[in-house]
């Protein structure tokens, strides 16, 4: 140390110059030794000093050092930055900038190891931490939180204060306190930075608690003193008695088992003319044959014997089997734990409403798709097969607008008019060539609009071919509403949320405000009774299936938005929203909504229970509905009395 | 008054000459005889036609006659195939591994066989145990009793429910549609234990007659289907004639007034419902042997839709009519999309039926509906004018 | 004399609506009764209740001599125990012959199995004959329903009741839409079938029903205004009320 002394004295005095203004290079030179050969430990001081000094040329100094580029001339003593493109070789002053080229002989390099560039590397952190540059303290605490390194805590706990930025000292606050989670120096630091942590519901929390948390399953005759438990397993009900002793022979506790194949095996490698150890082989067609030759071969010592089921149970009963963590501190893993439960009861619920948001979004969508039908059936009885064709030809509608208007803001503007015309025209000329004609015969319509609507898929196929056409959203619509870390709903679903809350409005307003409805809903409670007042049924029908099948169209546009537009995508909606009619009850349009939501609802509910298998879902869903049908024949929201009645 | 039912249906009687003559002279063309004027595939083709009708005939019975336009008819019928192929495919493929298995050293444990076999058949659906419902895949005459059993059951259970809670009409359809579509919706996982959509394949291979031609297996196949269509047409024939036939068809046309006769309409339904889900779940038990392979896309509920247009388009309430429109629109069918059909040049578009085939169909089975309700079927009533 | 059947604080109410309010009403084993009243009084409903198609909100319905409670009873079981009904509107299978008609509706065994194995026999086809002998469409028997004119219609149904043997007949407006020829022969059918059991008649023309010459109910507002003989109900004021107020309303 003295010696060092004297050699920055002497340094002090032969270079005067420097020493008025202090240079990087002046910093560098006091510390020659440690530059050029530097250890884990010594390296502090020139990185201490560095960081004192403030110099704005320190920072890609050590990032350069940090990437081996520093070099020495041997000449004279000075540091530079070196690049070498082929045989040349050019230094860089690295106060100055200024370049200049050496040779190759002349130079050494600074060759930090790995520890070092690891201690560079904070003392770069802790510079970017502090840099003028937000984008670069961003970059810095983004960094820490990768990497999550005990190191860091200091320097970034000492960043917060300076720190000018509210959002990002927010996020650094933040971060501070999950890395004093990991790594403050006391138990009760820890404990309480653990603690503070239990209202977050983020994701990096979460696998910070789980980090502490992290456990390993072990056997033992019995269990160690010191050892952090989590919990013990029972034989029996944690684990099988067949698992245990296989943790058993994992551990080397106990022999391993005779499985049938080394059995098989075995048998085979000592047959000996037609018998294994005199038993015929024609007989070893069962396991406890096989089993009793083996024994026979193991008698003989040719085979090691098998372990049989009293030595199992006792192996297994001889030992304890638990959970241990691997943080050995038991206040710390009681912290976390209790944080960690605090915060996945908070997830939990968080997640119900996320749920909830998405059955609400489902059931938006099956609302728009299913009350046009529920509007046709209601007044006219008819149950429109090909209702789920005029979703279809909404959606390429939407598709057809976005190939010729490309601002996708207009071109939706555009369809959901346009779709609305087409579907409408569709529905009315649809009613008067057939539907008119069947009426009081409800199956056969079925069987009709079931014609027409393989009729129109395969057209459909035929002109845009069978692979799915895009429909792409407005810029606008791209991204989520997010509440927190856990509840979050894409734009295109608020959309189509308030789509349908638009509809069930203009719906309402039709029926409850307008002449048209009270001769629909006259026409829905007694037509006969209806066309005697001078109501003109027929056309009342045109103009209902009209309706019906107009919204159709619009909700295929909706739908396209977010899902694949393809010939049979009608199809996959039509089955869905017969059940929301006949769910919600007929002729209803609270029923409708009724129905909508049950089944939204209940289709995300059994695909929370079951994520992995929406098919399963599905089918438990129906299985429901047909199940609900039993108790309510009507739907949810059924007509009373007379009108009832048949 | 006593005269044998048979006698006083003359139709039956002409039905069942006119299938046999069919049969005899197809038998005598096909490949076994050496005539060979008939292929092999054709006679499958046969043979699988004749199966629709009998399946078609238990649609006519349920909504032509008894007024329940039943969409899950179609799934009754993939059930019998689905119980058919496990016995197939069980004992093929145990056919299959026993002779694997034979060079080895020392014989196989009866858990070895099973590992093999289950490996061989849900290998493609990751898997080598074998499902519950596979218990008595080895044995045919279970899965022939499961033929009959389990649609019997399934018809006997849901309509047990939807009857007695007085669903009709649309609802009913739409609750048996939605039935089928959870049916299939179910094979389609991979779990279901059923091979997921990869479905039952190789059922054209009999275990045992590996020997025999699949010319044979065709003809014998094609007759026995005849049998049944035969038996089954009696059988339904009997069933809607007398005065069984007079309660199906009040039901039909005004099921409150034969409540008030003092009949239990649920009963009668469940008779027929269930009845026709057995006939068929037998139809398909010997369709799919001929086809050789079932996949849960042939349960969906699109097939007993077609179903019901192949009636419609027969005429309905008449069980000829049934046999005439399964057969005709399959055999249409099959020859439009199959490429039988010459594509029509317009010049500047060429009609290609393998795309138009649909478009043609549904829109005349509108107009079937439209302007003959009473379907081909009814141009008999031209022909033969019924005694009074 | 024993009632046949007890109908005693029958209530019922659709959505608000109080169709039958506190309905009792009592028939003999044999009497021809008719029930009149304005529209909206419960006639149809109070029939309703009693063959099971609506199920009463409070009151009870007791039938014949062990006292049954017919409530809780499907259709059918109470079509089995002896109550026939006419609906108003003539509902015969119209696909089916005469003779299918009437052989639907004869009492025999209505089980599905012994439905499947029933056999025509010489004893039930000389019911079937005696029956359309009654109602006068013995030259009919092989024609079909569907093309019987309105009033035969009418009969067919009437004989489908007799065919079923029942105890109590409910015959809801049999002589709607009939010549006064054919009306004169369904009051024939029905005196001479309330011979033997109770015959309810529901029915609007008054002429139809002094022509009955029989005990009549009056209801209105879903409970019984006034009982008695013809001449004796149309003399009541209140009876006279109702009438009259409706018919100025």
């Amino acid at each position: 140390m003295l010696r060092l002394l004297y050699l920055a004295l002497a340094l002090w005095f032969t270079m005067p110059v420097a020493a008025a203004a202090q240079s990087l290079q002046d910093i560098l030179q006091t510390h020659q030794d440690e530059v050029l050969s530097p250890g884990r430990r010594s390296v502090g001081v020139v990185l201490d000093d560095l960081v004192a000094s403030g110099l704005p040329q320190a920072l890609p100094f050590l990032e350069s050092w940090r990437d081996r580029e520093i070099v020495q001339r041997d000449s004279d003593g000075l540091f530079f930055r070196v690049t070498e493109d082929g045989d040349t070789v050019t230094l860089q002053d690295l106060d100055t900038g200024d370049t200049l080229t050496a040779s190759e002989d002349d130079l050494t390099e600074s060759r930090p190891n790995g520890g070092v560039r690891r201690a560079i590397g904070d003392a770069l952190v802790q510079f970017q931490l502090s840099d003028p540059d937000i984008a670069k303290r961003k970059a810095a605490v983004e960094a820490i939180a990768r990497s999550m390194d005990a190191s860091q805590l200091g320097p970034l706990a000492a960043s917060i204060d300076d720190e000018p930025d509210a959002e990002l000292k927010e996020t650094k606050t933040r971060l501070v306190g999950m890395l004093g989670a990991l790594f403050a120096e006391t138990t009760d630091a820890r404990v309480s930075a653990i603690e503070a942590l239990s209202g977050d519901l983020s994701v990096d929390v979460r696998a910070v608690l789980n980090r502490i948390l992290s456990n390993s399953e072990a056997v033992a005759a019995s269990v160690p003193e010191d050892a952090n438990i989590a919990r013990m397993l029972v034989v029996g009900e944690d684990l099988t008695a067949t698992d245990a002793y296989t943790r058993l022979v994992e551990a080397e506790l106990a022999p391993a088992l005779i499985t049938k194949l080394q059995i098989r095996e075995a048998l085979v490698a000592n047959i000996d003319g037609d018998a294994v150890s005199g038993v015929p082989v024609a007989t070893l067609n069962t396991d406890a044959a096989r089993a009793l030759a083996y024994d026979l071969l193991a008698a003989d010592g040719t085979v090691p014997p098998r372990v049989d089921e009293t030595t199992q149970t006792e192996a297994v009963a001889a030992h304890r089997f638990f959970v241990q963590y691997a943080e050995t501190d038991p206040a710390i893993t009681d912290a976390a734990r209790a944080a960690l439960d605090n915060i996945e009861r908070n997830v939990a619920l968080n997640q119900s409403v996320d749920l909830g948001l998405d059955a609400l979004s489902l059931a938006s969508i099956y609302f728009l798709a299913a009350i046009g039908l529920a509007i046709t059936f209601g007044v006219m009885g008819v149950i429109n097969m090909a209702h789920g064709e005029f979703i279809m030809m909404g959606a390429y509608t939407g598709f057809v607008v976005q190939q010729f208007v490309p601002d996708y803001t207009l071109s939706i503007i555009i369809a959901l008019p346009l779709a609305f015309a087409i579907t409408f025209g569709a529905g009315v000329l649809m009613e008067r060539a057939v539907i008119r004609h069947l009426y009081h015969r409800p199956l056969e319509t079925l069987l009709a609009t079931f014609g027409i609507s393989i009729a129109l898929q395969q057209l459909a196929k035929n002109i845009f071919g069978t692979q799915a056409r895009p429909l792409t959203s407005p810029e606008w619509l791209d991204g989520a509403l997010v509440f927190n870390d856990v509840v979050a709903i894409s734009y295109i679903r608020v959309a189509i949320f308030v789509l349908a809350l638009v509809f069930l409005c203009i719906i309402l307003f039709i029926l409850k405000r307008t002449r048209l409805g009270l001769e629909v809903r006259a026409v829905t409670q007694n037509p006969g009774m209806a066309a005697s007042m001078g109501i003109n049924t027929d056309r009342i029908n045109m103009l209902t299936f009209g309706l019906g099948s107009g919204i159709a169209g619009i909700a295929g546009v909706a739908i396209g938005l977010y899902a694949q537009v393809t010939s049979e995508m009608g199809a996959s909606y039509i089955v869905q929203s017969f059940m929301t009619v006949v769910v919600g009850g007929v002729g209803n349009v609270w029923g409708t909504l009724a129905g909508a939501s049950l089944i939204g609802f209940l289709q995300k509910g059994i695909e929370w229970l079951n994520p992995s298998n929406t098919l399963a879902a599905q089918t438990y869903m129906i299985l429901f509905i047909i199940l609900f049908i039993q108790f309510r024949p009507k739907g949810i929201v059924a007509l009373k009395g007379r009108a009832a009645a048949d | 008054m006593q005269r044998s039912f048979l006698a006083q249906n003359p139709s039956v009687l002409w039905f069942i000459a006119i299938l046999a003559v069919f049969t005899v002279v197809v038998t005598l063309m096909s490949e076994v005889t050496g005539v060979g004027l008939i292929s092999t595939s054709f006679v499958k083709t046969l043979g699988k036609t004749l199966c629709l009708c009998l399946v078609a005939i238990a649609m006519d019975v349920v909504w032509g006659y008894c007024g329940i336009l039943s969409l899950g008819h179609f799934a009754f019928f993939g059930i019998g195939g689905y119980a058919i192929g496990m016995w197939l495919m069980y004992a093929r493929t145990e056919g299959i591994v026993m002779t694997s298995l034979a060079g080895q050293p020392i014989p196989p444990t009866p858990a070895e066989i099973s590992d093999a076999i289950g490996n061989q058949i849900f290998g493609v659906v990751g898997s080598s145990e074998f499902p519950m419902i596979w218990a008595f895949a080895d044995s045919l005459a279970l899965q022939l009793l499961m033929v009959v059993l389990v649609p019997g059951l399934l018809a006997l259970v849901f309509g047990w429910l939807a009857f007695r809670s007085r669903v009709t009409g649309v609802y009913l359809s739409i609750l048996t549609q939605a039935m089928t579509l959870a049916l299939a919706l179910y094979l389609f996982q991979n779990d279901s234990g059923l091979r997921g959509n990869n479905g039952l394949s190789g059922l054209q291979n009999i275990p045992g007659y590996q020997d025999v031609s699949q010319a044979t297996v065709s003809i014998i196949f094609f007759i026995a289907s005849a049998l049944a269509l035969a038996a089954g047409y009696v059988f339904f024939a009997w069933i809607v004639s007398g005065k069984m036939g007079s309660v199906v068809k009040g039901i039909r046309d005004n099921e409150a007034r034969v409540r008030f006769l003092g009949y239990h309409v649920e009963s009668y339904k469940l008779f027929i419902f269930t009845t026709t889900a057995v006939v068929a779940g037998i139809a398909g038990a010997l369709y799919y042997p001929q086809a050789g392979i079932i996949n849960p896309g042939e349960i969906a509920p699109i097939a007993s839709i077609y179903l019901a247009v192949w009636v419609a388009i027969g005429g309905r309430g008449r069980l000829y009519g049934a046999v005439i429109g399964a057969a005709f629109v399959s055999l249409l069918s099959s020859w439009f999309t199959g490429g039988g059909a010459p594509n029509i040049d317009l010049g500047f578009y060429v009609i290609q039926w393998t795309d138009w085939w649909l478009v043609l169909l549904g829109f005349s089975f509108v107009a079937v509906t439209l302007f003959f309700p009473k379907g081909i079927g009814g141009l008999f009533d031209y022909l033969v004018r019924k005694p009074s | 004399m024993s009632m046949l059947l007890e109908v005693s604080g029958v209530s019922v109410t659709f959505d608000g609506f109080r169709a039958i309010n506190n309905l009792s009403i009592n028939f003999a084993t044999t009497e021809l009764r008719a029930i009149i009243g304005p529209n909206g009084a419960g006639k149809t409903t109070f029939m309703d209740i009693v063959t099971g198609k609506t199920k009463p909100d409070e009151g009870q319905v007791i039938w014949g001599e062990k006292n049954i409670s017919l409530l809780g009873m499907s259709e059918s079981q109470i079509a089995r125990e002896g109550i026939g009904r006419k609906f108003q509107k003539p509902t015969v299978f119209e696909a089916q012959t005469v003779r299918q008609n009437l052989a639907m509706a004869l009492k025999t065994p209505r089980g599905p199995f012994a439905v499947l194995m029933h056999k025509k026999t010489k004893p039930n086809a000389e019911r079937i004959e005696d029956v359309a002998a009654r109602i006068g469409l013995s030259d009919s028997l092989t024609r079909v329903a569907g093309e019987l004119s309105h009033g035969q219609k009418q009969w067919l149904e009437i004989g489908m009741l007799l065919a079923q043997e029942p105890r109590l007949m409910l015959v809801d407006e049999p002589a709607a839409g009939m010549t006064p020829e054919e009306r004169e022969k369904t009051t024939d059918i029905l005196k001479e079938a309330a011979k033997t059991r109770a015959v309810v008649v529901v029915e609007h023309d008054m002429e139809f029903v002094r022509r009955l010459d029989c005990k009549v109910t009056v209801l209105h507002e879903g409970s019984v205004l006034a009982e008695g003989s013809l001449d004796h109900v149309t003399s009541n004021q209140t009876v006279i009320d109702v009438y009259l107020g409706r018919a100025h309303a």
